[in-house]
């Protein structure tokens, strides 16, 4: 758009004058100090906190507090669930970004706003909201429960509230990439006589692929640490439906810091870990697009 | 191989169906009964529920802690990105990384290493005690915790915005003689305001709706240390459904107002949009 065209055309027509009139821009030292000093503060001085606490306890001791059994079992469904979460956001979420992208239908556009619900819904609103629909006289689990399905106090509640806070991300990562997409190339394919399924399988996945990732790996990111939304739903049953945010939680609430500060973390680095992971992603994502356009 | 080819226009038409019967149901479904069970007892209950003095406590405390939070994150916000996006140095990417790292954080664990350096037991403890401070389980430690989970929301949004911006106009503008503040106020300002309107409307929402660092943090004294959203949980737990859902119904309205807001400025200014994406 214009900010690309300004970037792209001035340099050459104006390199005389630039560099002339280039002077280094004041405020440098000033922002800058202020920036790190803040960081500093809030984010990397607490944050080492966590390790060298962590730190006290020995190596032995540490891995004895973070392979407990419920310890295992929390930490095994926190991330359980949030992969099966992105992958369910994985298939749905395409669904939706693609019907947003490429169909007209009334009300579109407040359905395109909701999307952005799980993101802007405090999630304790949301967990009681969602345990009031799922619970056995809910309005969607007095249906369930018939057929035997039980959602509300088992892992499956799990799981729900972490397809609802991941799907904004899986569609919102989708969205600008189907939309740049060109539609003459999957015209063409079903011109020649390719399915829907053929086009979408040789044509449309292999063009969305690193987004449809980086979609799915950030809303795992978010769901392996959500706190809010699922307690309520789940139940906290140890060893069944306990998640690892809240074994934190206990064991603060039991005074054990230095355990709850363990699990912190072996959590920690599996965010930091996906972090990176994601940042290779969208690089991988950007690029593709480049080389595209 | 697929079985039997359907029209293309009727599978479409089943793919939208999906598609919108999973939006209704997994996220339309728990805002609208966030306010049907709020008015289930009538309206009279509802009014009766909010006017609770422990609920307008912690919705003070609540709009106390959002407007200390999301004021010292903008000014973050705005300082970093003008350090980030007018000037070159080593080590950018590394820095807008660590910007990003409250995104990654679990929220108890936000509130966790709080804990760890102003608990009781903490590397600060003994000192604050002495001193009669109180941080965890007080105000001080819930708006501390609040801002770590805010931390990038305002500053994300601006960098690729005024990266994509540019220096030439600021370059001008002291080139005729403004100085670097007149340059910022007259020149930069007009041209992230949209953007800043926006990051902090997501700042607010998520500093008044956060609860798993707040949680840790606060200690649940109730009139004194229960924002809104601990009060909700509180009221759920004695299994008091009107009047927790109607303390919901508040903040479940501030994220309606939020998403209309977003939406309109995302009309207006579609270049905003595709900042968000990356990181919803």
């Amino acid at each position: 758009m214009n900010t690309t065209d300004r970037a792209t055309v001035l340099p050459l027509g104006h390199q005389g004058r630039r560099h002339r009139t280039f002077r280094v821009l004041p405020g440098f030292s000033l922002t800058m100090g202020v920036t790190l000093a803040y960081l500093s503060l809030i984010v990397l001085i607490p944050l080492s906190a966590a390790f060298l606490r962590s730190g006290s306890l020995g190596p032995r001791q540490f891995w004895h507090v973070v392979t407990a059994p419920r310890v295992l079992a929390s930490l095994r469904l926190s991330f359980g669930a949030s992969l099966v979460a992105a992958l369910v956001n994985a298939v749905f979420g395409f669904i939706i970004a693609w019907a947003l992208t490429r169909r007209r239908f009334p009300m579109r556009r407040m359905f395109d706003a909701i999307i952005d619900l799980p993101f802007a819904l405090p999630t304790a609103v949301a967990g009681i909201a969602l345990t009031a629909l799922y619970s056995s006289n809910g309005w969607i689990g007095r249906w369930l429960e018939p057929l035997g399905i039980k959602v509300a106090y088992t892992p499956v509640g799990v799981v729900v509230a972490l397809c609802f806070i991941g799907l904004p991300f899986v569609v919102r990562t989708l969205q600008p990439v189907l939309a740049d997409l060109d539609r003459e190339v999957e015209r063409a394919a079903e011109t020649l006589g390719a399915s829907g399924v053929q086009t979408f399988r040789w044509v449309v996945l292999p063009a969305v692929w690193p987004a449809l990732l980086t979609g799915c790996a950030l809303a795992f990111s978010r769901s392996v640490g959500e706190y809010g939304s699922v307690i309520f739903i789940a139940g906290n049953v140890p060893m069944v439906s306990e998640i690892a945010p809240l074994m934190i939680m206990t064991k603060l609430e039991q005074y054990q810091y230095a355990d709850a500060t363990a699990i912190a973390v072996v959590m920690l680095l599996a965010s930091f870990g996906l972090m990176l992971l994601i940042n290779g992603l969208q690089l991988w994502t950007q690029r593709r697009q480049r080389t595209r356009s | 191989m697929t079985p039997a080819r359907l029209p293309a226009s009727l599978a479409g038409n089943l793919l939208l169906i999906v598609a919108l019967l999973y939006l209704g149901v997994l996220v339309a479904l728990p805002l609208v009964v966030v306010f049907v069970e709020a008015l289930a007892k009538g309206g009279t209950a509802y009014l009766a529920a909010l006017s609770d003095p422990d609920t307008r406590s912690a919705l003070r405390l609540t709009l106390l802690v959002a407007s200390v939070t999301v004021p010292l994150n903008l000014v973050f916000g705005v300082t970093a990105s003008w350090a980030i996006a007018k000037f070159d140095f080593r080590g950018k990417n590394m820095l807008i990384t660590l910007i990003d790292l409250p995104f990654a954080v679990s929220p108890v664990i936000a509130g966790l290493i709080y804990v760890l350096v102003f608990g009781a037991r903490g590397w600060f403890g003994p000192w604050l005690t002495a001193h009669n401070i109180h941080i965890i389980f007080a105000v001080p430690g819930i708006i501390l915790a609040t801002i770590f989970v805010t931390f990038p929301f305002v500053a994300r949004e601006l960098i690729p915005l005024m990266q994509a911006q540019g220096t030439e106009e600021e370059q001008t503008a002291i080139s005729l003689g403004a100085s670097g503040w007149q340059a910022f106020r007259h020149v930069t300002l007009p041209n992230i305001r949209w953007g800043l309107l926006y990051g902090v409307l997501l700042c607010n929402a998520r500093a008044m709706g956060e609860f798993g660092a707040v949680s840790v943090v606060s200690g649940h004294i109730r009139g004194l240390t229960n924002t809104l959203p601990l009060h909700i949980e509180i009221l759920h737990n004695e299994y008091n459904p009107v009047a927790a859902f109607s303390s919901a119904s508040i903040l479940a309205l501030l994220a309606l107002v939020t998403l209309i807001a977003k939406a309109l400025l995302e009309r207006r200014h579609p270049e905003l949009r595709s900042g968000i994406a990356q990181r919803a």
